[in-house]
């Protein structure tokens, strides 16, 4: 199958479906086996930190929640474009499916930063660039959720939420700069592209284990929830017809 | 005989159009001004009127209440055009239709954005900020207004065709100021410590040329979707 | 003025050949909230014709004419359609502005200021130029509105229920608009509940479609 055939049938929440089933089962188990071992091996294998001691340990946990959950925002943004362009069905169901993850993996990460800043910093809250970032990352998700409950027609829905996710995308960048201009109290990135991180291998491995388990979660949790907006929105279509009297087609 | 006028005909007519409704309903584009200030004396009441508190914060209440007054505005952007008709009429006919947003965006920043700039001495004489400060104040404003006006735009045509918009409208917009919020009160800030200011007057011009630029789309594209009832 | 629409249609003998439709809809869709409001719908509106777009409420009239101007995207099918012009249940009127402010304001969008006065005397609100909208009663706003036919000239006429709020005399004045646009080889089409009493005017009853039926 060439790209532009994959791109045409991605038009078809049918077929989408229908090649779907199997793909959480893979990332769901992956993501399963990857976190566990990230998380236990974090958790009790990983040496303590030389000045944080065991309380730097959240980091298996926060660090891939607030990672994915900006990725999260990433790709609405993308599948708002793909929405406006193309119309296709899809990329609405992929933002309508998006939200409520991201809007969890923000709060997550927020909450664990502020468990993660009681011991460090003192404090349960501390205005610093990241945390403000993540902050305003959730009000963006939660602009999102709102604008979807207000508007009363799905189709109009999806689009207007496709328009607010792109002007957040753009608007991300310009966020995340202007914060770390106000304040930088954070701890610098544990991952970078660009740089071997600083911590040694037995500490940073964990966490990369976890990140990569939280995206195979994401993907898992996109599909299971693609799948169910499918059968919602087609049910008045012969196939999801035939698929709940228990045809197969 | 039906030649259109080419977009800066358009451009003026609507932008004439908008004045002159705006002119004949000034009590109500001049509410988020009285806002404005009524909301000044709040702070200086609730921060009991001390001079230092209220030098030290001064740049931040101005901010913080533009944005406030913004939001107020923008309620009425679309509303009521699209209530009489007139904007499903603008949408269908307009050719390219960026173009009356544009000049309604204009408009809206005039009764916002351009007149807080104008007003902002009196605001600043009441938070007392010094008189060194009040140019770097009124500079931050008349740059970043146009921000706050094209970005509220956008929530503003998102949410026309809603029943209840008002908080909506909040939720939306108001993140998307916080990079305006962070710029004009860090200027004012840093010119009060006596340092210079103007990279963040950079970053504030940058801003308002990225959403005046872009922005228009965004809302003509918003206006659209609103308009699908 | 109107040597853009399609002069031969007024005497189709005269052309030859039978003129382009200037609305084609083939197969045409629509459903919202779960209920099919028409399908399958195909139609050709030819110069010089008319289309009363009868049904009860909520049968889709308006959302019909709405996608045909392009207000409305959600439907399945295609609509062919020649430049119209599209007066919906609002006037379309900004009640601050006066009648030839808001005129002048549609020429600027795509039409002729030239001839306001006499549209506004044709419509029967001669003098009215000056006076605020906000001080007519919502018949001479309708009055104003239709003006708007006069002067913007378009093929093709989407009308959502004209004879709102209009007297006696305004349904004459606008089925004479309608005939003048036949004449001059538009067409029209008009959604209307209660008949617009034209001899020669197609009708297409919507509303005969049973709702589609969705699984609870």
């Amino acid at each position: 199958m060439t790209l532009k055939e994959l791109w045409h049938r991605l038009g078809s929440p049918r077929w989408f479906y229908q090649i779907s089933g199997p793909l959480i089962w893979v990332l769901g188990s992956l993501a399963t086996v990857l976190l566990v071992v990230g998380t236990v091996w974090g958790l009790a294998f990983a040496p303590p930190d030389y000045q944080q001691g065991d309380s730097f340990r959240i980091i298996y946990i926060h660090v891939p929640a607030a990672i994915v959950a900006q990725s999260a925002y990433m790709l609405m943004g993308a599948a708002g474009v793909v929405l406006l362009v193309w119309r296709m069905k899809l990329a609405d169901m992929v933002i309508a499916a998006v939200v409520p993850f991201g809007m969890s993996m923000t709060a997550v990460a927020l909450f664990t930063g502020a468990v993660w800043g009681k011991p460090t910093w003192g404090t349960w809250w501390v205005w610093d660039a990241r945390t403000t970032s993540m902050l305003v990352l959730l009000f963006l998700y939660l602009g999102l959720y709102a604008l979807r409950q207000a508007v009363p027609r799905p189709e109009a829905a999806g689009r207007a939420c496709a328009v607010l996710a792109i002007v957040g995308l753009v608007n991300i960048p310009i966020i995340k700069y202007s914060v770390e201009w106000w304040r930088t109290l954070h701890q610098g990135a544990t991952f970078t592209l660009t740089k071997a991180p600083a911590m040694p291998p037995e500490m940073w491995l964990p966490l990369l284990v976890n990140v990569i388990g939280i995206y195979c979660f994401f993907g898992a949790n996109l599909a299971a929830r693609l799948r169910l907006e499918i059968l919602e929105r087609e049910r008045a279509t012969s196939w999801v017809r035939g698929l709940i009297e228990g045809t197969p087609r | 005989m039906s030649a259109r006028p080419g977009p800066a005909g358009l451009f003026r007519a609507q932008l004439q159009r908008e004045l002159v409704a705006t002119a004949r309903s000034l009590g109500e584009a001049l509410n988020p001004l009285l806002f404005l200030f009524l909301a000044i004396a709040l702070f200086a009441i609730g921060l009991g009127g001390q001079r230092e508190a209220l030098q030290d914060f001064a740049g931040g209440i101005i901010w913080v209440l533009v944005l406030l007054a913004n939001l107020l505005a923008l309620e009425g952007l679309f509303r009521r055009d699209y209530d009489d008709g007139t904007l499903e009429q603008m949408i269908l006919l307009a050719r390219p239709g960026f173009v009356p947003v544009l000049a309604k965006v204009l408009a809206q920043w005039c009764v916002t954005g351009l007149a807080m700039t104008l007003i902002a001495p009196l605001a600043a004489l009441l938070l007392y900020l010094p008189g060194q400060v009040l140019g770097t104040a009124l500079l931050t404003l008349l740059v970043g207004s146009p921000a706050l006006t094209v970005l509220g735009a956008v929530g503003a045509a998102l949410t026309v065709g809603l029943r209840r918009g008002g908080v909506l409208l909040a939720l939306l917009v108001l993140p998307l100021y916080v990079p305006t919020l962070i710029f004009g009160a860090g200027a004012i800030l840093q010119a009060s410590l006596g340092l210079g200011a103007s990279a963040q007057i950079y970053w504030l011009m940058a801003i308002s040329m990225l959403a005046v630029t872009l922005g228009p789309f965004a809302v003509l594209a918003a206006l659209k979707i609103s308009l699908e009832q | 003025m109107w040597s853009r629409l399609h002069p031969e249609a007024a005497d189709p003998a005269a052309a030859g050949a039978v003129p382009a439709p200037l609305l084609s809809l083939r197969g045409l869709t629509c459903e919202r909230d779960g209920r099919r409001l028409f399908a399958e719908l195909d139609l050709d509106l030819r110069p010089g014709e008319c289309l009363e777009l009868t049904g009860p409420n909520g049968s889709g009239k308006s959302t019909l004419l709405r996608a045909i101007a392009g207000l409305y995207p959600d439907f399945d099918g295609t609509i062919d359609a020649a430049e119209s012009l599209y007066l919906g249940h609002r006037a379309g009127l900004s009640t601050l502005l006066s009648a030839a402010e808001n005129l002048r304001w549609y020429a600027a969008l795509g039409g002729s200021a030239a001839g306001i006065a006499e549209a506004l005397e044709r419509v029967g609100m001669a003098g009215y130029e000056r006076v605020p909208c906000q001080q007519m009663s919502a018949g001479q706003q309708r009055r104003v509105g239709l003006a708007r036919l006069l002067l913007c000239p378009a093929s093709l006429w989407l009308l959502d229920e004209p004879l709102t709020a209009l007297d006696a005399a305004g349904h004459d004045l606008v089925r004479a608009l309608i005939e003048g646009q036949m004449a001059r080889g538009g067409a029209v089409i008009c959604a209307t509940h209660q008949g617009l009493g034209l001899a020669r005017a197609r009708r297409l009853a919507l509303g005969s479609v049973a709702p589609a039926q969705v699984p609870a």
